[in-house]
């Protein structure tokens, strides 16, 4: 009996809390009715998921067709499917789902709000993502943009351009980042470390940062900038150092993308991660044509951790991981 | 024994680190939405206190360091080893001077410890906060003065030097605070 009282089985978020969900629910949707965008949904599982090497899948087995199937990381090829299909501007509060990903500011299984915006460029995008989030946040916050590659060069003084992977990892050892010198990374590892240790912390606090520009190798789903091919059409939004959300120019040539499932899925075979397969309804989608647009993801239990000035995930939602 | 991920990382957890037992403190899983996921580990070495910070790629894996603490009680010495005992069940375990460390300025016969053990073997003695020992010398001090400023050394039945008040006579009984090495107060039978 007295085990049973010791379970800790209350929600993490507070009443409170709770409500300021319901209420910022509300408010999402009523930003996107003003502005004509349809709310759609989308399948939460499937029998592809992408192959992103740095998001791992929840696999379900399907018995009764004795197929794999995959809880979805993100609601974009459905999405992307739609679009192709003709539904014009569409937005989608859905959950997504990744494995192995816990701590302060991440739950396996978390909000997502995507929209996409036929038409638009991916500063166009970024100018409504500004209004949404300084309409969410309640006060307005100032906006600043900034080259991903910027950023290494005025903190790091490190032309990301021209360092290959050893003065990438003395950067990181000078920067006493702990085991440095023994890590063994890809090149886009490092930027990523020398991003999560150096450069997010030192983000401006209390405001909204874009990050623009990222290097073609982790251009992801978005074009390449066809004025400087050693960077992408994709940005992210921070407030402060707490990631937001993750943007594109979106990639229309299907050769490229599914170049891109490719060397994904070596990249994967490389670190020993299964691969996965290619979405061929999605490819299929893709030659049929999309039309060119600009697409965003929002974490929205992060924006609600931003706008109450809370610390974890825990304190947002009702049951986080661990306890769930 | 088994090996750990870094996802099932979490402060007390035991694991071994070049080759010795370390218990994590804290974990912090840090991750760029579309990029390499990281583990911020702080971690203390169980044999010599020491804290260190360590990055893991995620989804790398230690092996578990087969670590448990008891509480035991402290028997006697002989001059090489530190003799200790489990109350449940008897059991004795000898301690050697590293594993005791600064704990041999408090330790006396019944003392109850929490000791760590790594297979099997005390790595690490710990004893009360407070404990009660008797003065075996101390100057005599001033009669009559019970303000208890400027203090003067007295020397414990365990070979512990602390500062105590004025009024504190050799024979007496006092209470330690073994964390700081202070006096508390004095102990009447």
């Amino acid at each position: 009996m007295s085990a049973v009282l010791r379970i800790d089985w209350r929600p993490g978020a507070s009443l409170q809390t709770i409500q300021a969900r319901a209420q910022l629910l509300r408010r999402v949707r009523d930003f996107f009715a003003a502005r004509d965008v349809l709310e759609v949904e989308t399948p939460l599982s499937g029998r592809a998921f992408g192959t992103d090497p740095a998001i791992e899948p929840f696999v379900v087995r399907e018995k009764s067709r004795e197929e794999t199937w995959y809880l979805q990381g993100s609601p974009e090829f459905y999405m992307k499917r739609l679009l192709a299909a003709g539904s014009g501007p569409i937005y989608q509060i859905s959950k997504a789902f990744r494995q192995g990903e816990i701590g302060r500011r991440h739950n396996p299984e978390f909000t997502l709000l995507e929209w996409y915006r036929p038409g638009f460029s991916a500063s166009d995008l970024m100018a409504e993502v500004a209004a949404l989030m300084q309409d969410l946040l309640g006060t307005t916050p100032v906006v600043q943009s900034c080259a991903y590659a910027e950023w290494f060069t005025h903190i790091l003084q490190l032309d990301i351009f021209a360092a290959d992977v050893a003065a990438l990892r003395a950067c990181a050892a000078a920067q006493q980042i702990p085991d440095a010198a023994d890590l063994g990374l890809e090149r886009d590892a490092w930027l990523d470390l020398l991003w999560v240790e150096c450069i997010e912390p030192q983000l401006p606090p209390d405001q909204l940062t874009f990050v623009t520009d990222y290097p073609a190798s982790q251009a992801a789903l978005a074009e390449l900038n066809p004025q400087d091919p050693r960077t992408a059409a994709r940005f992210e939004l921070y407030y402060g150092g707490l990631e937001l959300a993750n943007g594109f120019q979106e990639l229309t040539n299907v050769a490229e993308q599914t170049a891109r499932f490719h060397a994904d899925n070596a990249q994967r075979e490389r670190a020993g991660q299964a691969m996965l397969p290619l979405d061929s309804r999605f490819i299929a989608a893709l030659q049929h044509g999309l039309p060119r647009c600009a697409g965003v993801a929002v974490g929205l239990d992060r924006v609600l951790m931003a706008q109450l000035g809370l610390s974890s995930l825990d304190q947002v939602l009702t049951f986080s991981a661990e306890r769930a | 024994m088994a090996n750990y991920s870094t996802s099932e990382f979490r402060g007390g957890l035991k694991i071994m680190l070049d080759g010795d037992p370390c218990s994590i403190i804290e974990n912090e899983f840090v991750k760029p939405g579309k990029g390499q996921a990281f583990n911020r580990v702080k971690i203390r070495n169980l044999k010599t206190g020491r804290v260190l910070e360590k990055t893991f790629k995620s989804n790398e894996t230690l092996a578990a360091a087969d670590v448990v603490e008891r509480e035991l009680e402290y028997l006697y010495a002989d001059g090489d080893f530190w003799h200790f005992m489990d109350s449940d069940n008897y059991e004795q375990y000898q301690a050697d001077a590293a594993a005791v460390g600064d704990a041999v300025k408090w330790l006396q016969a019944q003392d109850r410890c929490q000791v760590t053990l790594w297979n099997d073997a005390p790595i690490l003695v710990e004893v009360p906060n407070f404990v009660v020992l008797q003065v075996t010398e101390t100057d005599p001090g001033l009669k009559g003065d019970t303000s208890g400023g400027g203090g003067k050394p007295a020397t414990l039945e365990t070979g512990a030097v602390v500062r105590v008040p004025l009024f504190v006579q050799t024979d007496e009984k006092i209470k330690v605070d073994t964390r700081t090495g202070e006096y508390v107060s004095r102990v009447k039978d």
